[in-house]
């Protein structure tokens, strides 16, 4: 929920139509240096601050995500992967999860309720639930698995990316709380500057495939991680190396749709026009009155 | 009440059947449509709105398929296909220029109604299967690549089944005296002579 008021939109779910886009926004972007991270799990209690978010009590059941997984009240969460290195070695990596804010996000793509799951022209994909129907569609055209549908109100939420922060000049609240500066917040492309030369120190220091996690199948994201391993994301936590939208979802909602819509209406209109043409089938006169 | 020169084609039971699944049909059709394109959104509002559309839904659409069932297990003898229904079916071109006469004799059922009708029992299976992927209120737990093939199927057999319809209420509204038959129950004698002859003899001979 967010005050979009103030923010341009450049794409709405389920709209044909050009969404209100005359003022200009500047891209921004969260970048997430997982060298740096400690995971003290700062950042998602600032989040839960923020965002007045209480998850339920869980479970321990000995690990250290806590909670668990993504929900309709934790919109971040850090996860932890035990990984042996080719030597031998282990090592743990921590990953901050949540919305990518992909720039071509494939929930919004997926959603079929107009205006539910907007883009700002900042590169924020955001949820508006007073819009949602609650059909889950997001979570089905989502490449890394982040919408949670609550149960208490059966509306998708997720990470905002503070969008009513950002939107009032003022970083993310878990980039803010960050103590040991492992998420920063900027223009995008200043942002993928500083990975790039972040991943460069990395390499300097041995650490040879470190990179930047942008991915171009989603056209690039508005979270973007620096990885010490850039050629195995899925090292951490299963983070997709190529993620893109299915094409059960883009080939669907892109081409076909529109062309069975036409399909549909033109049979009506086919069945209009045959019936002008040729005329009733009609049981004749003659035989009529024979029977 | 049967006069003397009219048939009975559907009893009771078979008719009021076949009006709760076309009532069903439109209720899930068109609460359907509205998540199709965003051209078609505004039908939601025939039922309360794009929550209350996805809530109720898939109600319908389990109700319109609990009710096939009945008609289907009714007249699936009658829709068997066979080898005079290949005939008919390569001479429907002259069907559609309304040449009546050109046609070989058929019983109960023609070719274009039985594919109408073994259309319309597919595609109905597969909108119930498909559909129980993503119904997220009692199924949450389908992994994310079952609810995506299952989104994707449901709206192809969807556009199946409105097509295949529109099919079906055509035929009707265009081959005159048919609608009597699922109104009133009954045809008349010339109308089973001309459309369905070999029918009329099997129903006279009784």
């Amino acid at each position: 929920m967010t005050m979009n008021s103030s923010l341009d939109i450049v794409a709405r779910s389920a709209t044909t139509t050009p969404s209100p886009s005359v003022r200009q926004g500047v891209e921004v972007a969260k970048l997430i240096d997982e060298s740096k991270c400690i995971g003290c799990k700062a950042c998602q209690v600032a989040c839960s601050q923020w965002n007045d978010l209480s998850d339920d009590i869980g479970t321990n059941v000995g690990v250290y995500e806590n909670p668990l997984n993504l929900s309709d009240k934790s919109w971040t969460l850090m996860r932890f992967s035990e990984v042996e290195d080719t030597k031998g070695a282990m090592e743990w990596l921590i990953r901050k999860d949540g919305c990518m804010h992909c720039a071509d996000p494939g929930c919004l793509k997926a959603c079929p309720s107009p205006g539910a799951i907007v883009q700002y022209a900042n590169g924020i994909v955001d949820f508006q639930q007073d819009n949602c129907i609650g059909c889950g569609n997001c979570a089905t055209g989502c490449p890394f698995d982040i919408p949670r549908i609550s149960k208490k109100d059966n509306k998708a939420y997720k990470c905002t990316l503070c969008s009513d922060r950002v939107g009032v000049g003022l970083e993310p609240a878990c980039v803010k709380t960050c103590p040991t500066g492992a998420i920063t917040f900027g223009k995008k492309e200043d942002m993928v500057a500083y990975g790039d030369k972040r991943a460069g120190e990395l390499k300097e220091r041995g650490f040879q495939t470190a990179a930047l996690y942008n991915p171009g199948g989603v056209g690039g994201t508005h979270v973007m991680y620096v990885l010490k391993h850039g050629d195995k994301p899925e090292l951490y936590a299963g983070l997709p190396a190529n993620p893109s939208i299915s094409p059960l979802v883009s080939l669907w909602k892109g081409t076909l749709k529109p062309l069975a819509v036409f399909g549909m209406v033109g049979a009506i209109v086919a069945g209009f026009f045959h019936y002008m043409k040729v005329g009733p089938v009609e049981e004749t006169e003659d035989e009529k009155e024979s029977a | 009440m049967k006069k003397s020169n009219e048939l009975r084609r559907y009893d009771d039971s078979a008719r009021m059947n076949h009006w709760v699944i076309a009532l069903l049909f439109f209720l899930a059709g068109l609460s359907g449509l509205a998540f199709f394109h965003p051209s078609l959104f505004f039908l939601a509002n025939l039922f309360g709105g794009g929550a209350w559309d996805r809530i109720l839904h898939p109600y319908f659409g389990l109700g319109l398929c609990v009710s096939f069932l009945g008609l289907f297990l009714r007249v699936k003898h009658e829709n068997a296909w066979n080898a005079q229904d290949k005939v008919w079916l390569s001479g429907a071109g002259e069907m559609f220029k309304g040449n009546k006469a050109a046609m070989p004799p058929v019983g109960k059922y023609n070719a274009g109604q039985k594919i109408v009708f073994w259309f319309t029992a597919a595609s109905m299976l597969i909108l119930l299967v498909t559909g129980v992927l993503f119904w997220h209120a009692w199924f949450p737990h389908f992994p994310i690549w079952a609810r995506r093939v299952g989104v994707l199927l449901h709206a192809l057999s969807a556009v199946v089944l409105v097509l295949t319809v529109i099919v079906h209420v055509y035929a009707a509204i265009w081959v005159k005296g048919t609608t009597r038959a699922m109104t009133r129950g009954t045809v008349t004698s010339n109308w089973a002579k001309m459309n369905h002859s070999l029918w009329y003899e099997e129903m006279t001979r009784k």
